[in-house]
């Protein structure tokens, strides 16, 4: 705000030269400036000081403190206390000056952060089905078999059933389905299997609805491949397409991919559960594919 | 919460001390000036200058006119709280580590290091109630234990001393004849260096802090093992909650390592334990260095904490604190 100066009939000047603010400018301008306001304490313990000032170049600075009123500890002192209070400083607390500041008030809120969330401990066994919460319970749960599901019993590649397990079809975006062979075996003819039957006809559609329902799933590690992915995900519901972006040249993970699911509610538990959740040594971040538009 | 954070020491803290009243706070740092602090703005009231070595422990007397402090320089010495006003120096031939007054603040029990060629030692002086009278020589002389004795503190009704050091073992010694009474059972004890002793307020329990990364809730009289609670990191201080069933443990890595380490990585909190289900309730983060004091507020709703960053921090709990449930 430019300082306009009363009275005078001269022009102000542009600028105040620091020679004069100290003498004269000191007084005569400080009137002009609104008087100090001092706004609450409310039941909040917020204080508002509103204060005017003129900075170096002369103009007019409006300064709004907020402070926080607290009580610090509860007064029940003894008189003795009380008494011991008014002692004079002695030692080197003496000579202290106020720019001293060797006691701050931290800036920082400090808070006493639970191991984990309060009441969760309860919570625990209900949410038995969530491999999540049990992942994090230890090394036991993290034995996580992909071929047959297990848990905690042995590693995918120990897996007494790995030759009764079903190739991972899951993976591959449609699955082959039975009956649209058979309805194309009949004629002979070709059929192009959007227009079989039995086939979804809404292509379009159903791809629309997958993109609502896609996930992205970026700072991926190098050595997370798909069915990694899927075993991340799968708890969280059906899912219908794992996506791991893999470099053309050098068919290494670019460190990105995509989840679908069939259910947007469980895309959205899997969003609010996994991003930030460390994976392979990495925070992941897991957010909608596509911008949501509602 | 938001801590006050109190620079007045140029070097690591070593002690944090209360008053009973819980208006001042007093904290030794390997600097040699032991400072008081009012203890619920942390504004510096004064300091005890005198010194000439890193100061190690402090007691103040119940009625809080007197403070006893241990140092490097080889003294122990009687100071006036009011004034910083030095009353009385007793001198050793090793530095000094432990003091603690007794009930009553008649007797005083002062730790003397192994020096030289010379063992370590407690040392029971009379303290007179004036300074004029005040004499240096010993009352009890007691020797025995292998290595640095870290703590030493009277037990009920000044009928025993307890002591916990360097060679990990804890003794109950009689305070009128010397004679070792009980040494705690090598089978549940610490393993490493006791580093911390805690009484409770009602002095019939005490919890000791060891670089094994455990802290140990003992029984008082008969010495037997109550509960252990186990954390990541050396244990360097401990404190018990004079109001809730809670006990902090503070430390972090060693001092050495600090540097080649990220801060984070340290874990310099002051963890908070349920001292009967001995479960983790939460942490107090904040320092840079590993924490190597804590006190509690005799009236249990502030705690203060010193680190080797050279910071006191004192913490007013928020009223969340008090209704935590495990």
């Amino acid at each position: 705000m430019a300082l306009v100066r009363p009275g005078s009939g001269s022009a102000p000047p542009a600028k105040l030269r620091w020679g004069e603010l100290e003498e004269d400018d000191g007084e005569d301008l400080d009137f002009l400036l609104p008087p100090k306001q001092v706004i609450g304490p409310d039941e909040n313990g917020i204080k508002k000081v509103i204060e005017y000032k003129f900075n170096e170049d002369g103009n007019k600075v409006k300064i709004t403190t907020t402070t926080r009123t607290r009580k610090l500890a509860n007064a029940r002192l003894s008189k003795r206390a009380v008494e011991r209070r008014s002692w004079p400083k002695f030692g080197d607390a003496v000579h202290e000056d106020v720019g001293a500041r060797l006691t701050m008030i931290s800036t920082e809120e400090i808070l006493l952060e639970r191991p984990r969330a309060p009441g969760s401990k309860a919570e625990e066994p209900k949410a038995g089905g969530d491999s999540l919460a049990q992942l994090g319970k230890g090394g036991a749960a993290l034995k996580l078999c992909r071929t047959c599901g297990k848990k905690g019993d042995h590693w995918t590649s120990q897996c007494p059933y790995k030759d009764l397990a079903p190739q991972a079809e899951a993976f591959s975006d449609k699955p082959p389905t039975s009956d649209a062979a058979t309805g194309a075996a009949g004629t002979g003819k070709y059929v192009p299997p959007s227009v079989r039957a039995g086939a979804d006809r809404t292509g379009s559609d159903m791809r629309r609805r997958n993109d609502e329902n896609s996930v992205r799933v970026t700072n991926l590690s190098e050595d997370t491949r798909e069915p990694d992915l899927l075993e991340l995900f799968r708890p969280f519901g059906a899912v219908s397409r794992v996506y791991v972006a893999l470099d053309k040249n050098t068919s290494i993970s670019r460190g990105f991919g995509f989840v679908n699911f069939v259910n947007r509610e469980d895309a959205q538990r899997a969003i609010n559960k996994l991003n930030g959740y460390g994976y392979d040594n990495l925070i992941l971040r897991v957010e909608w594919a596509t911008p949501r538009t509602n | 919460m938001r801590p006050i954070l109190m620079k007045g020491h140029e070097r690591p803290l070593t002690f944090l001390k209360y008053n009973r009243d819980g208006d001042l706070l007093f904290s030794c740092a390997k600097d040699h000036n032991p400072t008081v602090w009012f203890a619920d703005n942390g504004e510096r009231l004064g300091t005890y200058r005198g010194h000439n070595g890193a100061v190690w422990c402090c007691d103040v007397s119940r009625d809080s006119a007197r403070l006893i402090t241990g140092s490097a320089d080889q003294t122990a010495k009687l100071w006036n709280v009011q004034t910083g006003q030095q009353l009385f120096t007793f001198n050793f031939d090793s530095p000094a580590r432990a003091v603690d007054f007794s009930v009553g603040d008649r007797l005083a029990v002062i730790t003397t290091d192994p020096f030289m060629e010379l063992s370590s030692a407690i040392h029971v002086k009379r303290i007179a109630n004036d300074p004029a009278d005040q004499v240096g020589e010993s009352a009890l002389i007691l020797k025995g234990p292998q290595g640095r004795i870290n703590r030493a503190v009277w037990g009920p009704l000044n009928r025993t001393i307890i002591s916990a050091g360097e060679d990990a073992v804890i003794r109950i010694w009689d305070s009128e004849t010397g004679k070792l009474l009980k040494e705690n059972d090598k089978e549940v004890g610490h393993k490493k260096t006791i580093t911390s002793l805690a009484k409770s307020v009602d002095g019939s329990h005490f919890l000791t802090g060891s670089l094994d990364k455990s802290a140990k809730l003992w029984d008082i009289r008969t010495l037997t093992l109550i509960k252990t609670y186990v954390t990541e990191r050396p244990v360097n201080a401990v404190a018990m909650s004079p109001l809730l069933d809670h006990v902090v443990l503070g430390g972090g890595q060693d001092a050495s390592a600090v540097t080649t380490t990220d801060h984070r990585a340290g874990k310099f909190e002051a963890k908070f334990y349920d001292k009967v289900l001995q479960e983790e309730i939460g942490g107090v983060k904040g320092h840079f260095g590993p924490i190597n004091a804590l006190a509690f507020n005799p009236d249990g709703k502030s705690f203060s904490s010193g680190g080797e960053d050279g910071y006191v921090r004192l913490h007013h709990f928020d009223s969340d604190y008090f209704n935590i449930k495990i």
